[in-house]
């Protein structure tokens, strides 16, 4: 690269001269391949929703999400089992790891120590790596029966397979990311705000709650989203656990539905009915709004709060 | 009035570490169910032998086929995005980009992250379809490409990012141009972090199972082209747990055991190799 | 008997030692100043009066802080009432996040002033006469509030900061200049009636004119408050200080009535500081 240093001065000035216009070529092209990064995004979302203009032309974007009838074979396509399957296994979900996640972040941010936090990250990326077919797999070893167990003391005959069950593995499953942003964000608070505080006579937790979580709460609130974003996209793991019966779920011991597994579960056949494809793939166009929006929400929010906090 | 907030101060924070202990035990206990069901179903003939006849009734047969397909995969979707995810990596930096652009485009891969790998697997099956390719190696592999490059680009951007200015600025008033600069400092700085996104996105693309169910489809046999269907251990889990015959369950277990094994030396790995790597160079 | 008064304390991070030997009374009533080279341990010297070392890790500390006769680091110590007793204003303001009256009220409503509390302290305040807040137009009953509209009042003036705030309480105080929030962090420390108050370089972030109101709250309450100030402004501490302290690499070399410390010092190294030789 550099051999041209010590060599005659026209060869020098040569070289630079085809040095400088690789070095223009480089970052045309860079920026070339950045700018094919946005159209890749464009092309998914335009692909999808192309497949999916087929039976958007046969039944109105209403219809189809709000009718509870899913009868393929006779061309119904009501997606509301599948999306009500998915807000109700969602939610639940956080509502099941928000409250834990947020101690445990609160614990490694604000009392532990280093040493026990940097200890403990690499075991929550750990979790977090898990591959989904095996958190599905533990569902249907541990907790299936577990909620078998538990619906029949409560009175429900239920095989297990249930929302409560695609709930509880999901709530697991979005813990690592929920933890590592919540105690990115803690984190980010500066120490005078806990200092005056303090100061002020007030306890760790005192503080924790009126001033660490206060400035902090909209980069705890993207993290939530962040994982409710996570959890309504997960597939696998829930698909194993959830039961997969096409109706609004009535009971947490009831089987749910949500989108992620009728797409998966239902690629094979999905050829030979007419419009079934076009059904999955604007269920899967569906999907991928609405995940994208809230995690454009979430990311926008951190970076906001990332901003303020300097 | 200090005692009530004393007990309170003493409630929360019980409260904190009971779920810190919660989260760490269901790690746990995922570890251990998994090598408790696994270690006795997991013997050589599990993973030098593809299946045999009457395998999926509980005969003869290992799941070699879904192991050497699983490192093709993720091996070569790995590959294909280091080597587009790279360049991409550099292309965020001020360097060549305006920060709104990079701004920008940093949001999206972001977005792209969060977007569920069944929806890469959906879009990678309707291109698959327009084209008339059937479910093969190389759908697989570009469709984990997708799942993974944001992650891996981006974890590439912030340790690119995080070279000194001054150390640019060295190489700059030595006389090298921009592009010599990335190549000669820029790279060498940032290569360990760069080392860890590599191997992390590898990790992260072989337990992915919902982008490659539609694209990659399953087979018996060992990979011989990449137009072939391939096998792959999270798919091995997943059929083989839904059948009711216990040998085969069995085998689900060893998958599983198999996969988590790898998933953890690569976790490892690549803290260590990372470690090891930012020996040689300052900080 | 004085408020404060350390005895061989010495501070630890880690192996590194920041403080050792140090042994003073700090006079009640009046304002001193901590000065000295930077990185010579003022800072942690002012924390450790009030134990906001605590939130740092591996601090180890020796000897003793006594807060009215009772060793503070003692085991059985009640932090809280602690810090009560003893308010702190940071080098860069943090408003809370809430408005500017609830800044303000934030401190007792933690302690559970009740409003029987706040009538009795308002006349005491009274009879304080301290500054001409105390026959503003609510405290002389002109505008009925609730007992903690006149205390927020009380402490925003003796900060000198209601003029300037008085139509805007319910703002969030992040839209304060930072000027104005510094003054909002001496109101809220007030609020919570401490004996004391511990500044560290409260002026350092501010402008000029932001600075000189600082100053001059703190002169108008050195009579009622003990108050020690770390500076490393040296002409600061010739305007404000009554007292001096100099430290030099973790060690209290110099203290005693500022007059003479910033005049006629007596070690070489405070010589050596005070003429502008070293800084």
């Amino acid at each position: 690269m550099g051999r041209a240093w010590g060599e005659m001065g026209t060869r020098v000035i040569h070289s630079l001269r085809a040095r400088s216009r690789q070095d223009r070529v480089v970052a045309w092209v860079l920026r070339i391949a950045l700018a094919s990064v946005n159209v890749l995004t464009v092309l998914i979302a335009v692909g999808l929703l192309l497949k999916s203009m087929p039976i958007l032309r046969t039944q109105s974007l209403g219809k189809l999400l709000l009718s509870s009838t899913w009868k393929p074979l006779q061309s119904q396509f009501g997606l509301l089992p599948f999306l009500s399957g998915t807000i109700a296994t969602t939610v639940l979900a956080m509502l099941l790891a928000v409250p834990v996640c947020l101690l445990s972040a609160v614990y490694l941010a604000e009392y532990a120590r280093s040493r026990v936090r940097n200890w403990i990250a690499p075991v929550i990326d750990l979790l977090a790596g898990i591959p989904s077919v095996v958190y599905g797999l533990w569902g249907v070893l541990v907790i299936v029966p577990a909620v078998r167990v538990l619906g029949k003391a409560l009175g429900y005959s239920t095989t297990g397979y249930s929302l409560l069950a695609g709930a509880t593995i999901l709530g697991i499953m979005v813990a690592p990311i929920i933890i590592s942003i919540c105690t990115e964000v803690l984190r980010a608070v500066p120490t005078e705000a806990r200092e005056t505080a303090l100061a002020l006579g007030l306890t760790r937790w005192e503080v924790t709650r009126h001033v660490v979580l206060c400035s902090s709460r909209r980069g705890i609130l993207a993290a939530v989203v962040l994982g409710f974003a996570r959890a309504a996209g997960e597939t696998m793991a829930v698909l194993m656990v959830v039961g997969n019966v096409p109706r609004v779920p009535s009971s947490l011991f009831a089987p749910a539905y949500p989108l992620p597994a009728l797409i998966a579960n239902n690629y094979g056949e999905m050829m030979s009915i007419p419009m079934y494809d076009s059904a999955l793939m604007m269920a899967a166009f569906v999907l991928l709004v609405v995940v994208a929006l809230f995690n454009l929400a979430a990311r926008l929010a951190l970076l906001r709060f990332a901003r303020d906090e300097q | 009035m200090n005692k009530r907030r004393q007990l309170e101060e003493r409630f929360f924070r019980l409260c904190m570490v009971l779920s810190l202990i919660l989260v760490l035990s269901v790690l746990v206990a995922i570890l251990l169910t998994v090598f408790v069901k696994g270690a006795p179903a997991l013997n050589l003939a599990m993973i030098t032998q593809t299946p045999k006849g009457g395998y999926y009734l509980g005969k003869e047969g290992g799941i070699a086929n879904a192991i050497v397909g699983s490192l093709c995969l993720a091996g070569g979707a790995t590959l294909l995005s280091l080597l587009a995810g790279l360049p991409l990596a550099f292309a965020l930096q001020r360097e060549y980009s305006k920060r709104r652009t990079a701004g920008v485009t940093r949001l999206v891969l972001d977005v792209l992250w969060g977007v569920p790998s069944i929806v890469y697997g959906a879009f990678g099956f309707v291109i698959m379809q327009y084209l008339g390719v059937r479910a093969s190696m190389l759908g697989g592999i570009l469709t984990l490409t997708l799942v993974i490059l944001p992650f891996m680009v981006r974890a590439m951007d912030e340790v690119i990012r995080m070279v000194p200015l001054e150390l640019k600025e060295i190489s700059y008033a030595a006389g090298a141009t921009v592009w010599e600069t990335s190549l000669a400092v820029v790279l060498r700085q940032a290569l360990p972090g760069i080392v860890t996104a590599v191997i992390l996105s590898f990790g992260r693309g072989i337990g992915d199972a919902a982008a490659i169910l539609f694209t990659a489809g399953y087979t018996d046999y060992l990979p011989r082209s990449v137009m072939d269907p391939v096998a792959s251990l999270p798919l091995a889990i997943f059929f083989q747990i839904a059948t009711p015959i216990p040998e085969v369950q069995q085998r689900a277990y060893a998958a599983a055991l198999l996969l988590l094994i790898i998933v953890l030396v690569v976790s490892l790995g690549s803290r260590v190799l990372g470690q090891r790597l930012a020996r040689n160079i300052l900080h | 008997m004085p408020h404060i008064r350390l005895r061989d304390l010495e501070i630890r991070y880690g192996k590194n030692t920041a403080l050792r030997g140090i042994n003073v009374d700090i006079p009640d009533g009046q304002l001193t100043a901590i000065i000295g080279p930077s990185g010579c341990g003022k800072t942690t010297l002012l924390k450790s009066i009030n134990r906001l070392l605590d939130l740092y890790e591996e601090v180890q500390v020796r000897g003793e802080v006594q807060i009215d006769g009772a060793n503070i680091y003692d085991p059985k110590a009640d932090v809280l009432e602690l810090r009560k007793k003893v308010g702190f204003m940071p080098q860069r303001p943090f408003p809370l996040p809430m408005s500017i009256y609830d800044n303000i009220a934030f401190g007792p409503r933690m302690h559970g002033i009740t409003g029987e509390q706040i009538r009795v302290r308002i006349q005491q305040l009274k009879s304080q006469h301290l500054v001409e807040a105390v026959v503003g137009p609510a405290m002389s009953g002109a505008a009925p509030g609730s007992p903690m509209d006149l205390l927020v009042e009380h402490y925003l003036r003796l900060a000198g900061l209601w003029d300037e705030v008085r139509d805007r309480l319910r703002e969030p105080a992040a839209k304060l200049s930072v000027g104005q929030q510094q003054r909002l962090a001496l109101a809220r420390a007030l609020a919570v009636e401490p004996d004391v108050i511990l500044a560290d370089e409260p002026t350092s972030a501010l402008d000029p004119i932001s600075a000189k109101l600082i100053e001059k709250q703190f002169r108008l309450l050195k009579a009622t408050y003990t108050i020690v100030v770390v500076t490393h402004v040296l002409r600061q501490a010739r305007r404000i200080a009554d007292y001096v302290m100099f430290m030099y690499l973790g060690e209290l070399i110099e203290h005693g009535p500022a007059q003479q410390v910033l005049t006629a010092p007596r070690d070489e190294r405070t010589k050596a500081y005070v003429s502008g030789e070293i800084s």
